[in-house]
C-alpha cells in the first residue's frame, strides 16, 4: 500500500508538472494517467473522467457485445481504444504493456484489488489494430476480392 | 441468428440485396472490386441480414503448393504469432496450432487427377456448431458469419466435434503475442470469421481472397450472397458449384467449383 501511495504522489506530481489535471494530491481524478501516454496530452477521457472512473467496465462490457454481435468497431468505448490512448511509453519510445506493474490498467486495479483476465487475450500494446483508414490506404493498390475472370467452364 | 430458410435466390431478398448494394463498387469484369477507400468507414449500426457473406472457391485455379491464402490469413489474424510450447513435439504442435484455413489436396485414385482447395469455416446457414454449443458462444451473426464469442466460450469443444469440416481450432496454451484486431487466449475455440474486422470497417474483402488475387490465381471470390449484381453471385451464376457435404443440408456460405 505504501509503495502505491508513493507512486500515486509521484504520478500526481508528474501530472501537475505536465499540467494534466488540477489535482496535486494522490488519487485525484486523472492521477493514474501515465505522463508518457497520449492521454496525458488530452483534457478528458472518452466520457467525463469522474464517470469513467466509476463506470468504465460497464461501458467496455456494453461495447464488447456491440462489437462481437453487431460488428460495431472503432467506437470510443472499445478496449482497443483504451489501450491506444492510455498505454505508456519507455525512454526509447516503445510502448509498455498496459497491464504491467505500475501501468495504467494495473496500478489502479491493484489499489482497488480488482482482478481481470481481459489481457490474457487482448493485446496490451497497440499492434495490428483493426482495419482503419491508414491500413485501407496501404492496401489501396490491391484489387480485393478476385475480379471475375473466365471460369473453369468457360476455358 | 434468424433460423428461417435463407434460400439464395429469394425474390424479395434480391430486391433488398440490390438496394443495399448501391454503395458497393459497380462490378464489371476488370473493374476494381474494392469498395473505394474514400468511402471506407466503420459501421455505426449493427449488422443485418440484408447481406450474407460468402466465398466461391474455384478449385481449378487453386495452385498446387501455393499457400498464399493460408499465409495471408495467418498474418491478418495473428495466427503466425503462435509459438510452440517449449519442449513440445513438432508433430503434435503442427496438429494443435490454430489454423483458420487448411489447404487440402484430393486425389482421384482412378484417374490420378489432383484437386487442391482451401477449406475453412463454411459459414453454414444451419451451423451444427451453434446447435451444440451449451453457452451460446458459438453463434451466427446476422450477416451470416459464424463465429465464437470468446467471452462466453468455455472451451468444451463440442463445436469442434460437430463441425463436418474440421474448421475449428482450440487454443491449448497461453498466447504471448497477439494483434489488437485478433485477441486470442488459452481455453477457447476459434475459426475463420471472414475477416469480420475488415467488413465492419467498410472494406469488402478478406485477406485470403486478396492474397489469392495478388498471386494472380483468383481462385477465391469473396462477396455478398444476397447481392445478385455483386461479384460472388455473378461468378456463381456462371460457374457450376457445390457445397461440400451438400447432403447435410447446411446451406454453406462457402461454395466450391470444380469438385
Ligand atoms: C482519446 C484518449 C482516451 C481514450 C480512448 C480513453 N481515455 Fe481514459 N482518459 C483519457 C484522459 C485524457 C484522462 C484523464 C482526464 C483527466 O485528467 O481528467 C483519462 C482518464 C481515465 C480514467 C481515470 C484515471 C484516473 O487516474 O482517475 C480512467 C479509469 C480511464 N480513463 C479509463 C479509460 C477506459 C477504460 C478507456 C476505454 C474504454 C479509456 N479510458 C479510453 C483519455 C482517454
Ligand atoms: C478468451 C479470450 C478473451 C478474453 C479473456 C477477453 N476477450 Fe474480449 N475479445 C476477444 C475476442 C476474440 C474478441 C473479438 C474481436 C473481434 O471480433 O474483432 C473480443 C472483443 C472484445 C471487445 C470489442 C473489441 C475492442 O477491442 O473493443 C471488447 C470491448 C472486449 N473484447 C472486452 C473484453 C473485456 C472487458 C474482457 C475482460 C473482462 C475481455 N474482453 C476478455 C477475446 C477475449
Ligand atoms: C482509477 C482507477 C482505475 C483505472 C485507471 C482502471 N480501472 Fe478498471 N476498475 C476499477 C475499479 C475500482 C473496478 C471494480 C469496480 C467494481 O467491481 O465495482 C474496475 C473494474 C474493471 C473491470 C471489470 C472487472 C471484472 O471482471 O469485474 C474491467 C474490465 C476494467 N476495470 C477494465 C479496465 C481497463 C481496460 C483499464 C485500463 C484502460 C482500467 N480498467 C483502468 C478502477 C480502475
Amino acid at each position: 500500500m505504501a509503495t502505491i501511495m508513493t507512486k500515486g504522489v509521484l504520478l500526481a506530481l508528474l501530472a501537475a508538472v505536465l499540467g494534466v489535471g488540477s489535482a496535486a494530491y494522490a488519487e485525484g481524478v486523472g492521477d493514474f494517467v501515465l505522463p508518457s501516454s497520449k492521454a496525458a496530452s488530452l483534457e478528458n477521457c472518452v466520457e467525463p473522467t469522474e464517470y469513467m472512473r466509476r463506470n468504465h467496465f460497464e461501458l467496455i462490457r456494453h461495447q464488447r457485445d456491440e462489437t462481437v454481435y453487431g460488428g460495431i468497431r472503432g467506437d470510443s468505448h472499445g478496449l482497443s481504444g483504451c489501450v491506444s490512448c492510455h498505454v505508456g511509453y519507455d525512454d526509447t519510445g516503445a510502448p509498455i504493456e498496459i497491464d504491467a506493474e505500475g501501468q495504467f490498467c494495473r496500478s489502479c486495479h491493484a489499489y482497488a484489488s480488482v482482478e481481470m483476465n481481459c489481457f490474457d487475450c487482448h493485446a496490451t500494446v497497440p499492434r495490428g489494430e483493426a482495419w482503419n483508414h491508414e491500413v485501407a490506404a496501404a492496401h489501396a493498390h490491391l484489387t480485393g476480392s478476385a475480379p471475375i475472370g473466365p471460369t473453369a467452364a468457360e476455358r | 441468428m434468424n433460423h428461417e430458410n435463407e434460400s439464395m435466390n429469394q425474390g424479395r431478398r434480391d430486391f433488398l440485396g440490390a438496394a443495399a448494394g448501391v454503395s458497393a463498387a459497380a462490378v464489371a469484369p476488370g473493374v476494381f472490386l474494392h469498395t473505394p477507400v474514400a468511402n471506407a468507414a466503420a459501421r455505426t449500426d449493427p449488422v443485418t441480414d440484408l447481406h450474407r457473406w460468402g466465398l466461391l472457391v474455384d478449385t481449378s485455379k487453386c495452385a498446387d503448393g501455393c499457400t498464399a491464402c493460408v499465409d495471408a490469413c495467418d498474418s491478418e489474424n495473428g495466427l503466425n504469432l503462435q509459438s510452440k510450447p517449449h519442449g513440445q513435439d513438432e508433430l503434435k504442435w503442427e496438429n494443435q496450432r490454430a489454423v483458420w484455413i487448411r489447404k487440402v489436396k484430393l486425389q482421384d485414385n482412378l484417374t490420378g487427377h489432383v484437386t487442391n482447395l482451401p477449406l475453412m469455416c463454411q459459414h453454414c446457414e444451419h451451423p451444427p456448431c451453434v446447435d451444440v454449443c451449451p453457452t451460446g458462444a458459438s453463434f451466427k451473426r446476422a450477416d451470416g458469419i459464424v463465429m465464437v464469442d470468446r467471452h462466453t466460450c468455455i472451451g468444451c469443444r463440442y463445436c469442434m466435434m460437430a463441425c463436418p469440416y474440421k474448421a475449428r481450432s482450440f487454443i491449448h496454451e497461453q498466447v504471448d503475442h497477439k494483434l489488437t484486431r485478433a485477441p486470442r487466449g488459452k481455453g477457447c475455440v476459434e475459426s475463420c470469421n471472414l475477416c469480420a474486422h475488415r467488413l465492419d470497417s467498410g472494406d469488402i474483402s478478406t485477406a485470403c481472397a486478396e492474397a489469392c488475387s495478388a498471386e494472380g490465381h483468383q481462385a477465391l471470390i469473396f462477396g455478398d450472397l444476397k447481392d445478385p449484381m455483386g461479384p460472388l453471385r455473378q461468378a456463381l451464376a456462371k460457374t457450376p458449384s457445390r457445397q461440400i457435404r451438400q447432403d447435410l443440408g447446411l446451406n454453406t456460405g462457402v461454395r466450391y467449383a470444380g469438385i
